[in-house]
């Protein structure tokens, strides 16, 4: 093993970051991102669900034949994903109607399978769960900042946890064109771009 | 008449792609050509009408009879898997012609989400069968439709000069948002 358990880690929030770098599970990316609340919420589901089956695919690896793999892969990550939804249908109600239906999508996001198939099958645990972690929180930032903007400029306001919080002043007139769907597809093109703009490989 | 303007909803109004963001994946990556856009479009069709028919049956055969809905999730994406590859399978054998056309797209089906999102939509929406077959289909359809446009659009762009930074998805997506936009227009018609 070439790379330290820092650098796994580390690339994930930049030089690999799922949504810009990779392009992979732009669905909810695009679908939940109206609030930061919602943001954040489906990273932290995302992050969990990644860490937990990075761990279990890693730890089977020599278990699984190479031939089934794929299907083992998603019975890994489907189980998690109804880890996840029942707990918060238990414990986060309000921000599980929010997401609806993209946390059984959790199951068919590309990032998830690209993980185990590229990373966990291939590396040891504790690597893969530094991957995980990484890639996870990765795509938690991203998908708050982005949340961030079309937050503020098409509603004024930030919610972190339930409540929105008013940021710009009365005079502010809402961009309301960023929340609704068109909008979604122009930020993430126009956030892409600042991507590349700012890091050159 | 009812069934005319549900259509009309599923294809244009809440458009799968543009207004539900389901399947974004294969469509940014299959929209360079023209070719690859119309094999995908096909194959979910076809896809998405039997996986829409096979879910609702293990919902409502299998899972409420059982009691075990909270393994819905699960259920369906190994229905859908076996499904994708059963369909693969009997293509291959007995329409050699149609799996040509469909060909790599078909084992990509079974992670694009509009498939799984449609199925999950038809049973939170508690549709009946027939009702479940036409939304089925009318998604789709409107899947094809928006992947088909975009593609045309797309290989457009590529005579043109974009700047660097904006280049391939980027371009993409902000393309996708002004097609996201026309079809915006049609949310007061039902």
């Amino acid at each position: 093993m070439a790379k330290t358990l820092t650098q796994e880690f580390v690339k994930g929030l930049w030089a690999d970051v799922p949504p810009f770098r990779l392009v992979l599970g732009l669905c909810p990316v695009l679908a939940v991102t109206k609030t930061v609340e919602n943001g954040w919420g489906m990273g932290v589901a995302v992050t969990f669900v990644l860490v937990c089956s990075n761990i279990l695919v890693s730890a089977l690896r020599k278990v699984i034949p190479p031939k089934v793999r794929i299907a083992c892969f998603i019975v890994v990550i489907a189980t998690f994903v109804t880890v996840v939804e029942l707990v918060m249908q238990a414990y986060a109600y309000p921000l599980f109607l929010k997401l609806g239906i993209f946390i059984p999508l959790i199951v068919v996001n590309c990032i998830l399978l690209g993980r185990a198939e590229a990373f966990a099958y291939k590396n040891g645990v504790t690597a893969s769960i530094a991957d995980g972690l990484g890639i996870g929180i990765g795509f938690t930032l991203s998908l708050t900042a982005l949340a961030a903007v079309r937050e503020l400029l098409g509603a004024g306001t930030i919610t972190l946890y339930e409540t929105p919080i008013q940021v710009m002043g009365a005079s502010f007139e809402p961009f309301t064109f960023l929340v609704q769907a068109p909008g979604a597809f122009v930020s993430l093109g126009l956030m892409l771009c600042l991507m590349n703009l700012l890091g050159k490989k | 008449m009812e069934y005319i303007v549900f259509i009309v909803s599923c294809v244009l109004v809440n458009n799968i792609l543009l207004a539900q963001f389901l399947g974004n994946c294969p469509f940014l990556g299959t929209s360079k050509r023209m070719e690859t856009a119309v094999g995908m479009a096909m194959a979910v069709v076809f896809v998405l009408v039997l996986a829409g028919v096979i879910t609702w049956i293990c919902e409502y055969y299998v899972l409420r009879k059982l009691g075990l809905e909270y393994l819905r999730t699960i259920s369906f994406i190994l229905v859908i898997a076996a499904l994708v590859q059963f369909v693969e399978m009997f293509l291959k054998k007995s329409i050699p012609a149609l799996y040509a056309g469909l060909g790599i797209f078909l084992p990509l089906i079974t992670t694009n989400c509009a498939v799984m999102g449609v199925c999950l939509i038809n049973i939170n929406e508690e549709y009946t069968f027939v009702k479940m077959v036409v939304s089925s289909f009318a998604y789709a359809v409107g899947f094809g439709l928006a992947l088909i446009l975009f593609a045309g659009v797309r290989e457009r762009i590529l005579l043109a000069r974009v700047p660097k930074p904006l280049q391939d998805t980027s371009i993409g997506l902000v393309t996708a948002g002004v097609l996201a936009l026309s079809f915006f227009a049609f949310k007061g018609m039902v």
